[in-house]
């Protein structure tokens, strides 16, 4: 494998190697270091970010790198996280959703009442899950639909959103004022803790399948004559894995534990990451969003595709709804509201995903919420107001939107746009 | 060459409100034949070929398939068929690779979850590349934003031959090329043709298609004016036949053009 030998100083001037099965490490690193000069950044600002936020931070206050406050903050930053995964979807195909703040706070509502034990009819928790996620599918397949067949920018559909489904959530709650949460599967998703022993099996059966994962396809590729990365790259990456899942379960163990919705957040991250680079559905929604005219050529309902990322979206909203709901184990008639809406396109834009369309990951979501959740956590911890919160996350903001589009332009200007 | 073209139409209209954009027209192509399409702007040869790829529906007449009258109504009719198209701004998506755009509608999925099979398309993209002698792609995993306008060419003609098509469609594909990259696609082009491809060419260059077609057929104001073997005719005739080519019906709308 060679790049487009793009015309960067230090860069590699030799001429490229076409064979790439013979690569080493250190041609990869070079290489890897060439895109990002050109504007390949990848998840690098963020992590850069990530330690800033962390050392400012712990400088300022001993309490913020604890390990109950990590669990907090795992908490703190799932909903957001689940939300962000969601408009994922939508920022691929270059649109945008305003109203999973309310959307999510519908679903919490509803959650909510249908447990309700002096209701006629007491769900149980499962209907009441399914309930939930097709009043989210429903919401955006209802978007998309208004989106694609009438043609109505979906800037303004989700606009309407964000009033309509606000209004929703005020009728539904009606003169309740508060309703508390009084089903223990729901109280638990974001309140109860996996078992210790539980946490580490986990963990080393991720790694183990991850690290299978990587080298059967080595394997193959090798079977097949085709190159593939280095070995010692492959080695890094389980490395890097392995070292973070295992340092997450140990920190949370000193503590109460990983938080059960930590476990949901993995199972969504990778069924999400999955559906998007290994599926012919997910290779669609970049085609649509790289080139919708390249996409419709080829034969894909461009229509489809946009109204499946809405529905996604919703879906996933609702699923950040019951969170938020079982974190604050009751809802009320600000249940979506405040800043979850922007804290949520807020993450995976933070995460270096493109507001243009065509480049993100689930993986930018996850990133991007936990910059976001630590800068809100940490900014609590000193005791700051939320006036003071929310002009330093909307500087982290701009920085990240800052960063991607000059990131952009480097793109540009040496041809990888 | 067959006795029978592989693609045929048969007085072809198309109108859109008042402007008839195609009239009657007639037009053949034989399996290994490059057939050229020239006319002036607005002579109706992209109206054309987007109703041989069913993007538009004809008014009246016939396509003829094989010899077989055949309705197309979408792009996947069309590929179906075994009709491709290399539109002139060539419907790739910047933001995938080589592979990826060379499969994008018809990818390959392995059997228990249905996920994608990156080792055949990889192999599939490679051998097609090969095959056709592109030898300026390094790599089939590099994202298309990056190549040059030569490589994208041979990248969007590659991923219309893949699919064992008969009939491939090319619109203009050396309007934005440089002299190298132009010789690359013409090659490209000759190529087709020789593999028993029943190729056409649309494209303003004479000299391009004086040099890779094997017949003309030239459209003025939506008819056909003239049809030509490249042998017996010389660039003169043919830019005659554009600009001042003979025609049976005088669109009234278009009163300056009688004049």
């Amino acid at each position: 494998m060679s790049t487009t030998a793009p015309p960067v100083e230090g860069g590699p001037g030799a001429p490229s190697v076409a064979s790439g099965g013979g690569e080493s490490l250190s041609d990869y690193a070079r290489r890897w270091w060439a895109g990002v000069k050109a504007g390949e950044l990848g998840s690098l600002p963020i992590i850069v970010g990530l330690i800033i936020v962390a050392i400012v931070f712990q400088s300022q206050n001993d309490n913020f790198l604890t390990a109950g406050n990590f669990v907090n903050l795992i908490v703190q930053a799932a909903a957001i996280t689940t939300i962000g995964m969601g408009i994922v979807f939508v920022l691929l195909l270059g649109e945008i959703d305003l109203s999973v703040g309310f959307v999510s706070g519908v679903a919490g509502v509803v959650t909510a009442l249908l447990t309700l034990p002096d209701n006629s009819h007491v769900f149980a928790a499962g209907p009441t899950l399914v309930i939930v996620l097709l009043v989210g599918l429903g919401i955006g397949t209802f978007h998309g639909l208004l989106i694609t067949k009438i043609g109505i920018p979906s800037f303004v559909v989700t606009l309407a959103g964000l009033l309509g489904w606000n209004g929703v959530v005020l009728l539904l709650i009606g003169d309740r004022g508060t309703v508390i949460i009084q089903n223990d599967f729901f109280v638990g998703f974001a309140n109860d803790f996996l078992p210790k022993s539980t946490s580490w099996i986990l963990a080393i059966v991720g790694i183990a399948l991850y690290a299978g994962m990587l080298f059967w396809q080595r394997i193959q590729r090798a079977r097949h004559g085709l190159p593939s990365a280095p070995d010692a790259l492959l080695l890094l990456r389980v490395a890097v894995l392995a070292i973070a899942v295992l340092a997450v379960v140990y920190v949370c163990n000193q503590d109460r534990g990983v938080p059960y919705v930590m476990l949901v957040l993995s199972g969504l991250f990778i069924f999400w990451t999955y559906v998007l680079n290994r599926t012919r559905f997910g290779r669609h929604i970049y085609a649509v969003g790289g080139s919708a005219e390249a996409a419709r050529r080829a034969g894909i309902s461009v229509d489809n595709i946009k109204i499946a990322c809405f529905a996604i979206c919703s879906m996933m909203a609702a699923i950040g709804g019951i969170i938020l709901a079982s974190r604050l184990r009751s809802v009320d008639t600000n249940s979506g509201g405040g800043s979850i809406l922007l804290y949520s396109i807020a993450a995976p834009v933070i995460g270096g995903t493109s507001l243009f369309g065509g480049r993100g990951t689930i993986k930018s979501a996850v990133l991007g919420a936990l910059v976001i959740a630590s800068i809100d956590n940490g900014l609590g911890l000193l005791g700051l107001s939320a006036g003071t919160k929310f002009v330093i996350t909307a500087g982290v903001l701009l920085l990240a939107v800052t960063v991607d589009s000059i990131a952009r332009k480097g793109r540009a200007s040496s041809g990888r746009a | 060459m067959t006795d029978t073209p592989m693609l045929e139409l048969r007085g072809v209209s198309k109108s859109f409100g008042a402007v008839q954009a195609l009239y009657e027209v007639d037009f053949h192509v034989s399996a290994g034949e490059v057939m050229a399409l020239v006319g002036d702007n607005g002579a109706g040869k992209s109206t054309l070929i987007k109703c041989i790829a069913g993007i538009y529906s004809i008014d009246s007449g016939e396509i003829l398939f094989e010899g077989q009258p055949v309705s197309i109504h979408g792009p996947k009719d069309a590929a179906r068929l075994g009709i491709e198209i290399v539109y002139q701004d060539l419907a790739l998506a910047d933001n995938l690779d080589v592979v990826q755009n060379m499969f994008l509608g018809r990818e390959e999925v392995t059997r228990p979850l249905r996920s994608l099979d990156e080792l055949t398309m990889e192999k599939r993209a490679n051998n097609t590349l090969e095959q056709l002698s592109v030898t300026t792609i390094s790599s089939v995993r590099q994202v298309v934003a990056g190549l040059s306008g030569g490589q994208r060419q041979s990248v969007a003609v590659a991923k219309a031959v893949m699919w064992n098509s008969k009939v491939v469609i090319l619109d203009e594909p050396t309007a934005a090329l440089g002299v190298a990259q132009t010789r690359q696609v013409l090659d490209l082009v000759k190529r087709l043709g020789q593999q028993g491809l029943a190729v056409v060419l649309i494209s303003h260059n004479l000299h391009d298609i004086f040099e890779v077609a094997d017949s003309i057929t030239v459209l003025r104001l939506g008819q056909n004016v003239a049809e030509y073997k490249r042998t017996e005719v010389t660039q003169t005739q043919v830019v005659e036949a554009i600009t001042a080519g003979k025609l049976s019906k005088i669109p009234g709308v278009q009163d300056e053009v009688i004049a």
